[in-house]
């Protein structure tokens, strides 16, 4: 317990990091995974701009990408970190390798929650002149609000819980912080500390999504 | 199988024109056949009609429907709405177009992220109509479905036929010259129907749309439609004005259809039955308002010394005109009864049905 007070500033930023790390993360991850979700939705036979071919490739990307496990995953995407934000370590490096793979496991819950909009509502919009941007942006998407922000909620607890793997490359966070401090230091105090720091993070994000999600449904 | 039979046709350049449409969906699998979901369509759609188009489910109306908008292109033939080859255009050129032509559905297809405000608004912010006249169309068309009170709710919290009044008012949200309707009481209960059909006709009547209706119900052909096309098998297989095929049916299929509703003589198993009760000669008089009366009729039998007896029939109205099936059984002097009919032929349609048949 005494240890934990001594260790509190970086316990603190250590929390500060993970929700840096988490938000990043979603924005980036978020975005990306909603075009490319869109995209796998609208490309397939019968969607709204179907191309057989755009389809088939995005697919064999994603499930190329998804089934790699995220500690090998954060390895292997060291030299295209180092490619794109400069550096194989670190924060900017975890942040990196999360939002790919945040990127390509939205895609496919941003896809599942678009096809259970009724297509009725599509062809709607369409006999009434709306361009297919227009029927994506004001029509598609939201329609399938509710559920989506569901999702999204699911991901970001998952992103969190992804977070915690960010020591491996010296990242830092609530995961690398329990690991440094608790588990190789054998201090259980501290280890659980972090640990219920993130189940109350983990928490706040449920608590707040379905509330967003019954709101978006007005149910 | 029977040629397509034309009573009339429309005598103005038609609005919406179908040219020997074909539209084959390929086989849904590597075994299975193509789907001729229309084959060799024509068809007219005169200004200001209202055109039923009823069949079975998979008889190709909805296909043909979805032509008119070019939700859907035809295989093979040509549509054109107003002179314009609808299904040559572009995705671009067509969103003008579908502005001019307004859609509703069965089961209404509206946007529950929307209010009912929000789903009217939708077609006006599309047509780039500008945000100050919103209220003033929006309010107006709320007021014509009779839907004033309901402009914020969530489309969720509307029963069936409130759903659907929305659905016309978005529909009709940028004054269009048709509009097409893709069974739009099916879903809903008998007397919504009837309120439905009543709104459906003022938009004909009072706003003066051209409405194409697809529909396998006869009673909504019945209340709305000026002319009625009978689908088979992708085929037209019988058009004409809707009083004329429901009084005298030529097409297998069409008297289908209109048997659900009108009975040209007794049923097989009722025609049993009254023959073991009721004895003489049995005869179906179809009449049309172009001819005598029943009155007539009877006056004919009692003036010859027939006795007569009404077992089956009835008296139907179409958009204010009446025709009907009525059956009698006629004892007497069998020269009288043959005079009678010979007589009674001259005022209505004579069918008799001989003893044979009911077996």
């Amino acid at each position: 317990m005494d240890r934990l007070i001594e260790l509190d500033s970086l316990f603190l930023e250590a929390a500060l990091e993970t929700l840096y790390i988490v938000a990043l993360t979603l924005g980036i991850g978020g975005t990306g995974g909603l075009l490319l979700g869109t995209l796998l939705y609208t490309t397939r036979a019968g969607g709204i701009t179907p191309n057989r071919a755009v389809h088939v490739g995005l697919n064999l990307v994603v499930n190329f990408f998804r089934p790699i496990p995220f500690v090998i995953f954060i390895a292997a995407a060291q030299p295209l970190a180092r490619l794109v934000v400069g550096i194989g370590i670190g924060n900017r490096a975890i942040i990196f390798a999360l939002s790919l793979a945040a990127t390509f496991g939205i895609s496919r819950i941003v896809e599942q929650n678009l096809v259970s909009v009724d297509p009725g509502v599509i062809e709607a919009s369409r006999a009434m002149g709306a361009g297919r941007l227009r029927t994506i942006l004001t029509v598609l998407l939201p329609e399938a609000l509710g559920p989506l922000v569901l999702g999204y909620t699911f991901v970001l607890v998952a992103i969190v819980d992804m977070t915690a793997i960010a020591g491996v490359v010296g990242g830092g966070g609530l995961g690398a912080f329990a690991l440094t401090y608790g588990y190789r230091q054998f201090d259980p105090v501290v280890t659980w500390a972090a640990v219920l720091v993130i189940i109350a993070f983990v928490q706040l994000v449920q608590f707040g999504g379905n509330r967003l999600a019954r709101r978006a449904m007005r149910r | 199988m029977p040629t397509t039979s034309t009573r009339t046709g429309p005598t103005a350049e038609p609005l919406i024109r179908l040219s020997d449409v074909s539209r084959t969906f390929p086989a849904a699998s590597r075994r299975g056949t193509p789907v001729h979901a229309l084959d060799h369509v024509d068809l007219d759609v005169a200004q200001g009609e209202v055109l039923g188009v009823v069949g079975y489910s998979g008889a190709g109306k909805s296909t043909l429907l979805r032509l008119v908008n070019a939700l859907d292109r035809p295989t093979s033939g040509s549509v054109s709405v107003a002179g314009r080859e609808v299904s040559a255009l572009s995705e671009r050129d067509l969103r003008e177009v579908r502005r001019d032509i307004g859609m509703i559905f069965q089961q209404f297809n509206l946007f529950t992220s929307r209010t009912v405000w929000g789903n009217i608004a939708y077609p006006l912010q599309v047509a780039g109509v500008p945000k100050d006249q919103h209220r003033a169309r929006i309010s107006e068309l709320l007021h014509f479905v009779g839907l004033a009170d309901k402009a914020h709710t969530h489309v969720e919290q509307l029963s069936g036929g409130q759903k659907q009044r929305v659905g016309i008012a978005r529909a009709l949200a940028t004054s269009p010259r048709i509009l097409l309707a893709d069974e739009p009481t099916s879903a809903l209960d008998p007397q919504t129907t009837s309120e439905v059909l009543a709104l459906l006709r003022r938009v004909n009547e009072e706003l003066g749309l051209t409405v194409v209706l697809i529909t396998h119900e006869m009673e909504v052909v019945r209340s709305l439609a000026h002319r009625v096309a009978v689908m088979e098998a992708g085929r037209v297989v019988e058009i004409g004005d809707t009083y004329d095929v429901f009084a005298d049916p030529q097409h297998p299929a069409t008297q289908r259809f209109v048997s659900t509703l009108v009975e040209k003589g007794p049923p097989p198993r009722a025609l049993e039955r009254l023959r073991e009760r009721h004895p003489g000669r049995m005869v179906t008089l179809s009449f049309r308002d172009e001819h005598a009366s029943p009155a007539d009729v009877f006056a004919a039998f009692i003036e010859r010394g027939v006795a007569f007896e009404l077992v089956h029939g009835g008296v139907e109205d179409v958009r204010g005109r009446t025709f009907g099936h009525l059956t009698f059984t006629l004892t007497g002097d069998d020269a009288a009864v043959a005079a009678a009919l010979a007589h009674v032929a001259t005022l209505a349609e004579v069918t008799e049905t001989h003893p044979t048949e009911a077996r």
